[in-house]
């Protein structure tokens, strides 16, 4: 058995409404999934279900053959590991301080990290290019340096499987790319198992090994990016016109949005 | 963003990370300001009307001069038990304060902030109303008053098991308001005898001291102290949000409970015995944060080390300042606190940021 994260027909809801409403999923060792949808589709929900942050009213969810709510906290946590969007420090703590709170779940009732602790929160600011970093206040980094940091604590973590919730969403392309590569590095030569959010549908084709598509709180598709990126599928779920081709370099979809004006842009005089 | 519009700023950071949090940092620091505290409590116990100087109590102390009864009687039946008791209050306010601080992300917050204070004044000001003794009487009913008000604002602010933040803020806010308005009821219609007591215990007062009241204080604050600093860890990453806490793995719901709770009745203690002091709990730890960073595996302890030392030195002013007469020690504390936070608010920054 192959699959590390098992969603068997999960619901949940928050008041009377179900959010998301009999998700099958299974997420297997080494794989990265992207995760796609319109906003308000439940993408965020899913996630920290997932990591057992939110309790589900209906179905199961298997963490390596466990049920999850049978988990103490810091169990869960040193197996899955979070990335969030966004966090805020109220206090101007160091990188390295920051990298090195994921080593929380590891360490007893002794409130002090030792050695081996810091040897992999270095580890993982190598791995993350935040090394040169470290020293610096958590709160004089740009949006993509703060993003590296919070995967180098997710790293600290030492967990695996890793769940980032749009990583890339504010970041420009060469710090969006770099967050991928360093995913299926880490994937490739760690063997981790990764679940992203992302608003880049090409882009993460690009990366991931299958796509998820979430529409209104269920699953629409699931499969190999050639597959489930189509024009049909992503036109339906996002309710906007699209054109799905092939990206000559890597093989993988490409989307082009368009217009729904003929000339998008009026030539200026 | 802060930028780079403050090369000192990143200066001391740097300074910090070579001497990154470990226990023998701690102990060091720890040490430093027990050594700080012992040095003022020593001159505050030769600092009095009756002159009895420094060098005859350190020569006592070796052994080698013996002291009358008279002065015996000053030193250990007034000004030791008192001495004591300042430290006690202010180890556990600017505990209070931190740890609120944290769980709430809150600068505003103190340990009186839920109300506490106000519940525990309500039960002082009816002890004194109806003329009960100060040893025990008024601090039994000033307890029972602090308890009452921390399950009344933890019930109202419990959902599903858990406590949100707000609104146990907010609750604390209008609970405090409340009781306020008991407070002038009792005080505008008491006679004018006891109406001195209620505002010197209102503005704390800590004249009263006795030893059994003392070892009621230490060891409750002993306990949750040590309680707390196991979860020092805990806090840190709170301070992060408490989503991402739970996420690296921390039992979020029960380390509220059990902060909450711990700190609230050990605030209760004290404030039965010492009246309400503020200021300690809000700008110690404040300053400390400024000096130490926001670590508190070491936040924790310098905090209640330095809030002992504040509000020893705070007393032994507002005991000496006007003497014989005494003022209330909640006056000194935010006279000569406020202009010297303010000061160094001004020079450090407060180490906060919004949003």
């Amino acid at each position: 058995m192959d699959s590390e994260l098992i969603l068997r027909d999960v619901s949940f809801r928050y008041d009377s409404q179900w959010c998301l409403e009999g998700i099958d999923f299974e997420l297997k060792k080494g794989e990265i999934v992207g995760m796609i949808g319109p906003n308000g589709s439940g993408k965020s929900t899913l996630l920290k279900i997932m990591d057992g942050l939110l309790k589900i009213q209906k179905g199961e969810i298997l963490l390596f053959n466990k049920p999850i709510s049978r988990y103490r906290r810091g169990d869960i946590a040193r197996h899955i590991a979070m990335v969030p969007q966004e966090e805020t420090f109220r206090f101007s703590f160091l990188v390295s301080e920051v990298v090195l709170m994921g080593r929380f779940s590891h360490l007893g009732l002794f409130p002090f990290e030792g050695k081996e602790d810091l040897e992999i929160a270095n580890q993982s600011m190598r791995l993350t290019g935040t090394l040169n970093l470290a020293t610096r206040s958590i709160h004089e980094l740009s949006g993509g340096e703060k993003q590296r940091v919070l995967i180098a604590r997710a790293l600290t973590q030492r967990a695996q499987i890793i769940l980032l919730d749009e990583p890339t969403s504010f970041l420009d392309i060469r710090h969006k790319v770099e967050i991928f590569e360093l995913i299926s590095y880490l994937t490739l030569t760690q063997g981790l198992s990764v679940i992203i959010i992302s608003h880049d549908i090409s882009l993460a084709a690009q990366y991931c090994h299958r796509m998820l598509i979430l529409n209104k709180g269920g699953v629409y598709k699931i499969g190999e990016p050639a597959e489930v990126i189509t024009a049909d599928n992503i036109s339906m779920v996002y309710q906007c016109p699209v054109l799905v081709d092939e990206n000559p370099i890597s093989k993988t979809p490409r989307i082009t949005i368009l217009s729904k004006r003929k000339e998008s842009k009026k030539e200026i005089a | 963003m802060k930028g780079n519009e403050e090369p000192t700023r990143t200066t001391r950071m740097r300074e910090r990370y070579k001497q990154r949090i470990t226990p023998l940092k701690v102990l060091y620091i720890g040490l430093l300001l027990t050594g700080i505290l012992v040095i003022v409590a020593l001159v505050s116990l030769s600092v009095g009307p009756a002159k009895i100087s420094l060098k005859d109590i350190l020569a006592w102390l070796i052994g080698y001069k013996t002291i009358d009864q008279t002065a015996w009687m000053i030193l250990f039946k007034i000004r030791l038990p008192r001495i004591l008791l300042a430290g006690l209050v202010g180890f556990t306010l600017s505990l209070g304060g931190v740890v609120f601080q944290a769980l709430l992300r809150n600068p505003l917050a103190e340990p009186f902030i839920l109300g506490v204070s106000s519940g525990a004044a309500v039960g002082a000001i009816i002890g004194i109303f109806f003329g009960c003794g100060f040893t025990f009487g008024v601090p039994l009913l000033s307890f029972v008053g602090a308890l009452f008000t921390i399950l009344l604002v933890m019930g109202i602010s419990s959902r599903h098991g858990g406590l949100e933040s707000s609104t146990l803020l907010l609750t604390g806010v209008i609970i405090n308001a409340f009781f306020t308005a008991v407070i002038m009821f009792f005080i505008t219609t008491a006679s004018d005898s006891r109406l001195h007591s209620m505002l010197f215990w209102l503005y704390g007062d800590l004249s009263q001291s006795k030893y059994v009241q003392l070892s009621i204080c230490l060891p409750c604050i002993l306990i949750v102290s040590c309680i707390i600093y196991i979860f020092s860890r805990h806090l840190n990453l709170i301070v992060g949000g408490e989503e991402s806490a739970l996420q690296m793995g921390v039992e979020v719901e029960l380390l509220k409970w059990i902060a909450f709770l711990g700190i609230s009745l050990i605030t209760g203690i004290v404030v039965a015995f010492s009246g309400i002091i503020g200021f300690v709990g809000l700008i110690v730890p404040h300053l400390m944060r400024m000096i130490l960073g926001p670590d508190h595996r070491l936040l924790i302890p310098a905090s209640s080390l330095g809030g002992a030392v504040f509000l020893i030195a705070a007393d032994t002013l507002a005991r000496t300042i006007i003497s014989p007469s005494e003022l209330p020690v909640g006056v000194i504390t935010a006279f000569l606190g406020a202009p010297f936070f303010i000061y160094l608010l001004k020079s450090r920054g407060s180490q906060w940021t919004q949003s």
